[in-house]
């Protein structure tokens, strides 16, 4: 793991360029900072262009960069991502926009079996210097097909990196990490954070891959979590501190490369553990990160490590069905105090 | 034979032919060569043989220029040798070992080479129609004048993504072919039980230029390659073209007992009466543009190359174990 060092949300000083920006806007700041930067990013996907997505993320490029940079596509996921995965062997740093999550399973040969393996099969002669951007999180009532966090499926694959932001800050500097990239990348948008404000240096940076963020410091018990689960998680420490525990909050930021001796440290520190993710939690991410954190801190857990995710059914409609489908502040507060005895 | 030129047309192109004659046995010795290392157990796995479709991959590659791109597939040699790979590198990748085309990593289905414009042969059907029209779209947004050619067998033409490629392609108007090598059967199963309605109506559906050609005839496959890439370099858009061919061997080099699927009479035919080597050297030799003696010193030359290469294959190291978590990431 390189030894970069990491952007501390609890210490890190507002600089004099900061501003407040959304989620969707530091995503957006990313694409065009590196698009001025690097003329072989271009933009690619469904309604990116005049619409700009329907989560209007991309609003505003089209107008900078034109339709050469900033390419509609048809309602073809397999093409487009496959036709970036060339165009990335080729010269060009594409950026695919697969509007909801749900939909990369239309673009698994692309990815899994091309992208994820040329290099490799290659014997190291062709790079895939190419971005996914995609959307997961549930509690937007959009039903089973538009409301998956699928991101495991792509952990699982040797020679993707997966990305997942939880702030404005991380969001921006581990895109223009990610474009930058040698290597395909997929980046997850929770699309309940798209209106999230946070502090963004105007400041070209980046955030490396690889790198977790301490999101806050605690003594009693740690929290992993992963982007929106970080905010449900910080929300949870808030109400673990009324009652005198306190909850140290860790976000990996990237599933891979994995900053495995970060979650250790922390889980070392405090002795007990809970992994919060919103994909699956059934052969999910937060198995992979508790066996990490299981395997490393051994000897100074003080409990076994705790897994919340998703529950095992389609994301239902119904807005009382859906809630209860996804960890939230009560109920990660309610595991972390019986896990501290509380 | 019939073909698509004559000698007195263009005497400049004799060079050109007899290049393409050589390509096209070059391909078919070193098959033949896959052939006996997979029958003498000297080779991992299995390897589909190109042999009967030479004149195709010759024909197309033979219009290209080294920078343009080529993507291959499973049956993947004749491609990568047209385009100008060594068979010596060709053969060490075959057999897993460290001096091959992707160090032993890719085998006989994923041999790629940027210096000759490989893209890579792809294992998936279908698989590379994106990569082929993605270093297009390179192409074009680079301004490189560079054109693309995917082969693919007529297998993936049961495959959606070909369809979205090729809408795509024509609607960013990009420098890429489409060449559909239909050697009648898909694996173990004839086309026609596979494929509805007609092929070429399926590219020009999109809009694409599209042609069918006689591919066991060198010389017609060329032409109508050579326009389809004078097309694609002018900026007139991506074409499909139709190579109408036959695989004298099996799916694989292990399917040897093929008559509950094909007769031998059908091979014996195809083999003695559309051979795309005899044929071309019949007429080369009939045009007076060589003689029955220098083809032979041609197969001579080439008989001796392939055993040097095949020497150099067996004889080179495998890779070290420490090599098997390298590449993963560039």
């Amino acid at each position: 793991m390189p030894e970069t060092p990491r952007h501390n949300a609890q210490t890190a000083q507002p600089a004099q360029n900061d501003r407040e920006l959304t989620f969707a806007q530091a995503i957006r700041e990313a694409l065009a900072e590196e698009m001025r930067r690097d003329p072989t990013v271009c933009i690619m996907g469904e309604d990116v262009a005049e619409a700009g997505t329907p989560f209007k993320v991309l609003s505003g490029l089209l107008e900078e960069f034109g339709k050469q940079r900033v390419l509609d596509t048809p309602i073809s996921e397999a093409g487009f991502t496959g036709l970036a995965v060339g165009a990335a062997m080729t010269g060009m740093r594409p950026v695919v926009d697969i509007m909801f999550g749900d939909f990369v399973t239309l673009t698994m040969d692309q990815m899994v079996n091309q992208a994820a393996k040329i290099h490799y099969m290659s014997g190291g002669k062709w790079k895939v210097p190419m971005v996914m951007r995609t959307t997961m999180g549930a509690t937007r009532r959009s039903a089973a097909q538009h409301s998956q966090s699928l991101h495991a499926w792509f952990c699982h694959v040797p020679g993707l990196k997966v990305v997942l932001p939880s702030t404005p800050y991380d969001a921006k500097g581990l895109l223009k990490a990610a474009i930058r990239d040698q290597n395909p990348v997929v980046f997850f948008e929770d699309k309940m954070m798209y209106k999230l404000k946070g502090t963004v240096p105007a400041d070209d940076y980046t955030v490396p891959l690889g790198v977790a963020d301490i999101k806050r410091v605690g003594e009693d018990i740690t929290l992993i979590a992963t982007s929106s689960m970080v905010q449900v998680a910080l929300g949870a420490a808030t109400m673990l501190d009324e009652i005198g525990i306190s909850a140290e909050v860790v976000d990996p930021r990237t599933m891979w490369p994995l900053d495995e001796k970060t979650l250790i440290e922390s889980a070392k520190k405090t002795s007990r553990a809970i992994v919060l993710d919103e994909g699956y939690e059934r052969y999910g991410v937060t198995a992979e990160l508790a066996s990490v954190i299981a395997t490393g801190a051994f000897y100074d857990l003080d409990a076994p490590v705790k897994r919340m995710g998703a529950m095992h059914v389609p994301i239902p409609f119904s807005p009382p069905l859906e809630d209860v489908t996804v960890p939230t502040e009560q109920t990660v507060f309610e595991a972390a105090r019986a896990m501290c005895g509380r | 034979m019939t073909t698509a030129a004559q000698p007195r047309e263009a005497p400049e192109k004799v060079g050109l032919w007899l290049r393409m004659y050589r390509q096209m046995a070059a391909i078919r010795q070193f098959e033949a060569q896959v052939d006996e290392l997979y029958t003498r157990a000297l080779m991992p796995g299995l390897a589909h043989l190109y042999i009967g479709e030479e004149a195709v991959a010759v024909g197309v590659c033979e219009a290209l220029e080294r920078t343009d791109y080529i993507t291959s597939t499973h049956r993947g040699h004749g491609h990568c040798l047209a385009k100008g790979a060594s068979p010596d590198r060709m053969f060490a990748e075959l057999l897993g070992k460290k001096a091959g085309y992707c160090k032993g990593k890719g085998g006989s289905m994923h041999i790629a080479d940027p210096a000759t414009g490989n893209l890579g042969a792809n294992a998936i059907v279908c698989g590379s129609a994106g990569i082929a029209t993605g270093a297009a779209f390179s192409a074009r947004c680079l301004g490189t004048g560079q054109v693309s050619v995917c082969f693919f067998g007529e297998g993936a033409l049961g495959q959606g993504v070909l369809y979205e490629e090729m809408n795509l392609a024509q609607l960013f108007k990009l420098p890429v072919i489409y060449v559909c090598e239909n050697n009648l059967y898909t694996e173990y199963t004839h086309y026609s039980e596979t494929t509805a309605g007609d092929i070429l109506m399926r590219a020009t559906a999109f809009g694409l230029e599209a042609a069918s050609v006689d591919g066991q005839d060198v010389l017609a496959v060329n032409g109508m390659a050579q326009r389809f890439v004078d097309r694609a370099r002018h900026g007139d858009g991506p074409s499909f073209l139709l190579c109408n061919t036959y695989r004298y061997h099996g799916h694989h080099v292990g399917d040897i007992n093929r008559e509950y699927y094909r007769s031998k009479q059908e091979e014996l035919k195809w083999k003695t009466e559309r051979d795309p080597i005899a044929n071309f050297g019949k007429w080369l030799i009939e045009q007076k543009l060589a003689d029955v003696a220098a083809l032979e010193r041609v197969q001579a030359e080439l008989e001796s190359e392939m055993k040097r290469a095949v020497d150099f294959a067996v004889a080179a190291p495998y890779p070290t174990v420490d090599e098997v978590g390298e590449d993963v990431y560039a």
